[in-house]
This record gives C-alpha cells, sequence and structure tokens, in this order.
C-alpha cells in the first residue's frame, strides 16, 4: 500500500522474476547476451541511485525479492511471470520451482504464473494439465520469440498455439500474458507485430491477454487492437521506467493508452529485476501530464489507482481491503475508451 | 590529405547516410550505428553496431545489406566489406554478406521470400508519421481549419525539413511527389475524404509516437551498451590508409 496526499494505493505488480543468470547457469553466448542486454536496460533508465551491481543483477534471490516489492517498495501483492529460455541457460532463466514454493509460502502476497510452449506438442499439453493442478495456475506467460531448437518464435494463432490456449480454457488458467520478442519463423515477417494476438483475442473470449511492455517497440498497433477486443489489456512493464529518463515521451505513451484502451486496462508492472518497484510507484504517483500537452487529459487519481493495483486485482481475484476499493466500484462495469468509441476499420 | 582522398571520404559518409532504420526512420550514421570505417589500397571496411546482441535479426540483414548496396556505386571504393559486430546472428549476417549470398541464402530455412513485404510495412509508418509531423505543425500555427484538413496539397505546406521528409517517404513507396497531390491520403496514395481524416490524424500520432519513442529506446540502449560519452557522432573511427586506387 502506498499514501500520497491522503489518497491510498493498493498495488499489484503484475510482472515480477527471479532469474539465475551466473555464470554457472549459462549455457552459451546467448544466456550471457541475453542478461548483459537486460542489464544495460536497468542501467540506461534506473535512477544512478537504484542501480545494482552486475552480480547482484545476475541472480538476488527470494529473501532480497521480498525486501524489494514487499518491504520497501509498497507492494500488496506481485505476480511471477516466467521466463524459461532453456536454450540459453542450464536450468532456466526464471527460476520456476524457486518462484513457485515462495508463493506457496506467501500465498496473500505472491501468485505464480508458469509458462509453455506449443511447439512441445502433445507432451507438453500433458505437462500443462500437471503443471495446472499442481499449481493452481490462473494464468501463463508467453514470450513468442523463445528459441526451441532450430525455431526462433512462434505465433499464437499457429495451430498447435490454438490447441494450449484451448487447455488453458479447461483448465481455467484465464490469464495469458504475452510478451512479444524479436526472433519469429519466418523472419519476412515482423515478429514484434500484435495481430496474432488480435485473431486469439476474437476467437477465445473466456480468456484476458495481456500484453506485456504495452505492445512495444508497436505501441500503435497495440493500441489499435485493444480497442477492438474486449479482453486485451496493456502491461506498463518497460515503458513505466521512462518516466524517469523521458518523462514527457512517458506522457505521450500514457496518454495514448489512455487513450486508445482507457484506464480500466492498463496494468502497473516493474518487471522487477529489471526495475524495482519503489521509485516506479512514487513517480508515478506524483507524474501528471504536463500542461502544454492539451491534446491529453491530465491523469486522475481514480486512473491511477485502477492501474496501480485495483485492476490487476480484479483479473486475479485479488482480495482487496475494503478501504483501498473505489468508492463506486466500476470493476464491473467497464468503461470504453475515447478512442474505441470513435474507431472504426481503417 | 590529397582532394581525391577528402573526395573518397566524403562520398563514403553520404552513401552511409542514406541508409536507414527501417523500424525508426532515422539514418544509421545520426543513430551511432556506424562504429568505424576504414578505407585501404583495396577497399572499404564497415563495422556496424547495434543497441542490443537481441535487435531482430531481419532489420539487422537490412540495413548491413543496405549499407553494402549504398556503398558499391561510390567511385574508386574498390571491395566492400560489410560486418555487423556483437549481434547473436553477426556469424550468418557476416557470412551471407561476404558471400552475397542474400536475405534467403543468409537465413535459409528460417526465410520464406523476401523482406520486400516488411520493408514496405515499415516506409508506410514512415509515411504515416511524416504526413501526421506536417498537418500538425500546420495546425498549431494555426494555418489550417480542421474542416479543411482533406483538401490541403503538397504545394500549401511551407518548404523545410518537415516536407522534404514527408516527399522522401512518398518517393519511396511510389506516391505521387507533384504539388497539386493531397496531403492527407492512404498507403497507396489515394487521398482521404473529410470523415476519415480525424481517425486518420489520430492514429497517425500514435504511429509518429511510437516510432520516436522507439528511437528514444535504441539510442539509450546503444549509448549504455558501449559506454559512449560524447554523443553518437564523435564514436565512429574513420581512417583512411590508402595509398593507390584499387
Amino acid at each position: 500500500m502506498y499514501e500520497k496526499d491522503g489518497n491510498s494505493y493498493f498495488i499489484v505488480d503484475g510482472h515480477v522474476h527471479i532469474w539465475d543468470a551466473r555464470a554457472s547457469n549459462l549455457k552459451n553466448i546467448h544466456g550471457k547476451q541475453f542478461i548483459d542486454c537486460f542489464y544495460d536496460y536497468h542501467r540506461n533508465l534506473s535512477p544512478e541511485e537504484v542501480v545494482w551491481d552486475y552480480d547482484t543483477y545476475t541472480y538476488y534471490g527470494g529473501d532480497r525479492l521480498m525486501r524489494d516489492l514487499f518491504a520497501e517498495g509498497y507492494v500488496d501483492h506481485a505476480i511471477f511471470q516466467a521466463t524459461l529460455l532453456s536454450d540459453f541457460y542450464v536450468n532456466g532463466f526464471g527460476q520456476t520451482e524457486e518462484a513457485f514454493g515462495l508463493a506457496q509460502k506467501h500465498p496473500d502476497k505472491l501468485t505464480y504464473n508458469h509458462a509453455y510452449d506449443p511447439r512441445n506438442g502433445e507432451a507438453g499439453l500433458a505437462q500443462l494439465r500437471k503443471d495446472a493442478a499442481r499449481m493452481s495456475l490462473q494464468g501463463v506467460k508467453l514470450y513468442t520469440a523463445e528459441w526451441h531448437g532450430d525455431s526462433r518464435g512462434y505465433k499464437l494463432d499457429d495451430p498447435w498455439s490454438r490447441r494450449y490456449l484451448e487447455e488453458c480454457i479447461n483448465l481455467g488458467i484465464k490469464n495469458i500474458h504475452v510478451h512479444k520478442g524479436p526472433t519469429i519463423r519466418p523472419l519476412d515477417r515482423d515478429a514484434f507485430d500484435v495481430a496474432d494476438v488480435d485473431k486469439v483475442a476474437t476467437d477465445y473470449l473466456e480468456l484476458n491477454f495481456i500484453v506485456e511492455h504495452c505492445g512495444l517497440p508497436r505501441l500503435e498497433d497495440f493500441c489499435w487492437i485493444a480497442t477492438q477486443e474486449s479482453n486485451v489489456y496493456g502491461g506498463l512493464a518497460v515503458a513505466i521506467p521512462f518516466i524517469h529518463t523521458r518523462p514527457r515521451y512517458f506522457a505521450q505513451v500514457i496518454g495514448e493508452l489512455l487513450y486508445w484502451i482507457g484506464e480500466d486496462k492498463i496494468l502497473f508492472a516493474s518487471d522487477y529485476a529489471l526495475w524495482t518497484p519503489k521509485w516506479l510507484i512514487e513517480r508515478f504517483v506524483d507524474f501528471q501530464i504536463p500542461e502544454d500537452m492539451t491534446e491529453y487529459a491530465p491523469i486522475t487519481v481514480e486512473a491511477k489507482r485502477k492501474i496501480l493495483g485495483l485492476n490487476a486485482a480484479s483479473l486475479y481475484d485479488i482480495d482487496v481491503p475494503a478501504e483501498l476499493r473505489l468508492a463506486t466500484p466500476t470493476q464491473d462495469t467497464v468503461e470504453v475508451a475515447a478512442g474505441a468509441k470513435e474507431a472504426v476499420p481503417l | 590529405m590529397t582532394v581525391a582522398a577528402v573526395s573518397l571520404e566524403s562520398e563514403i559518409l553520404a552513401a552511409l547516410h542514406t541508409v536507414t532504420d527501417p523500424e525508426l526512420d532515422q539514418p544509421i550514421t545520426e543513430l551511432g550505428f556506424v562504429r568505424s570505417v576504414s578505407v585501404d589500397d583495396s577497399g572499404v571496411t564497415v563495422h556496424l553496431r547495434l543497441p542490443t546482441a537481441f535487435c531482430s535479426p531481419n532489420f539487422a540483414y537490412l540495413m548491413a545489406s543496405d549499407t553494402q548496396d549504398a556503398l558499391r556505386p561510390v567511385p574508386d571504393i574498390g571491395e566492400v566489406r560489410v560486418l555487423l559486430d556483437d549481434h547473436h546472428d553477426s556469424d550468418k549476417i557476416n557470412a551471407g554478406l561476404a558471400a552475397d549470398s542474400g536475405y534467403l541464402g543468409t537465413f535459409g530455412s528460417e526465410a520464406q521470400e523476401s523482406l520486400d513485404e516488411l520493408r514496405r510495412t515499415f516506409l508506410c509508418k514512415a509515411h504515416t508519421a511524416a504526413m501526421e509531423r506536417c498537418v500538425s505543425t500546420m495546425i498549431r500555427q494555426k494555418r489550417l481549419d480542421a474542416d479543411t484538413i482533406h483538401l490541403l496539397t503538397l504545394r500549401d505546406l511551407p518548404e523545410g525539413s518537415e516536407k522534404a521528409a514527408l516527399l522522401r517517404r512518398r518517393f519511396a513507396l511510389g506516391l505521387s511527389v507533384c504539388p497539386n497531390g493531397r496531403v492527407m491520403v492512404d498507403e497507396v496514395g489515394c487521398p482521404l475524404v473529410a470523415e476519415e481524416v480525424p481517425m486518420r490524424l489520430r492514429f497517425a500520432r500514435s504511429v509518429r509516437i511510437s516510432m520516436e519513442g522507439n528511437g528514444h529506446f535504441c539510442r539509450g540502449l546503444l549509448a549504455t551498451r558501449y559506454d559512449d560519452e560524447g554523443g553518437v557522432h564523435d564514436v565512429m573511427q574513420f581512417t583512411n590508409s590508402r595509398t593507390r586506387n584499387p
């Protein structure tokens, strides 16, 4: 919970990790390149005083996570998003069992989302059924650009991917977090294209699709498809740290998101440990659209409360203390964004 | 340095300047993607670098092969060697470039047809963003009423970098650059009717913001990755050890 100027905010961090990218866990050069890329994101966008040293960044473990999120970071509940990357790391990048164990120990504070890869076919489906039962999964995280043998990515509307999504519906897994990445077969296409999210969101209305990084680097395509679909949400991971380095650019991103998809469908996320939640939350609560940007309406306290926690709490049935709920609940009647009202197919 | 050497250097730089990052619609020279250029008796070697090891391999290939294509027509240049550094597909791309294998030959089964469609998608985005910049400037300067935006012609746009950029994008897409042509057109050059304009313009703004934002990302990550301190313009190393033309 975070309090400022007499307003209280229930905080759900929609995207956190425990990873291990120490030298002992690297399978090949790509594992090293991957963590170095993460570390550059961290160094480039964090305020100087919260930049970690490289060794800590490669592995920090559960105690550090509990401290950064819940003791110092104002977070009430956080959701693990698994990132397997088995082709790059000996024991995977995201530490599945450690994260799941921590979530079992602190069910009031942590939810564990697992991952699957539809390229594992029938055997992967059987595994998904087992995982869903053992882990009581409410959500999964899919990284469409993950390398897998000769394949370097897949699309959500591939036949096998559809079978897995249908299995999710059967298993009661309702939240599908989608992370688009830079490789997909064939390379003739734009791997960041979100058109496949559009297709499956239309076909599987029982599922919610949370597009991580609000579709960046294809913000406009994400906004466009999200206006057409009632079950597409945007995660703020990676976009929100710009609040520090380029606040005017962040104002444009959040302004666009509020215009096209609306305040009920944007979810706060730190992507811990890419960034730590404390400073992001403090800055976001203090943030306002600059006065000269008259094209965007100011962000209300109510919108901030929804984005910082109430929207995710609703998707994951997280219990919110009565005093932190909105005075007039709007969770059941999702407001249609201005852009969605006016949008007509181009 | 001789006149010929100065001229070769400036021609090489001018050629490199025509190569753009399709996603960002900015020259690779301004983005700091050219790490070094070295001219010797046999030809020229150019090293390129990107903001992350995981930048999309298709765009990485496009920029590297565009660099090769842009340099080859430079008179007396000799052999053109383009190398992409520190990328997860460096080996594959560099081998493909050296052997002139083309996109299909470079990526084998991962490639299907060509990158033409991908390139066109991003040219369309670049055109949309350039169109929005021109129109928004006119509106901001109160030189244009909201209900006559669809009638605006290229002739009405003030001369300057925004107009020049729009004309370049239209030329690249094969759209008319006639002064009487309408500014607000779709991807195939058809003028938009009045009712379509507000939504198109609103969406065009998102396209522009997205491209500009990606530019912030890439510049920031590149500077962090390579620890650039003096800004990208001081980064490129140009050496010329040529004693005679190849």
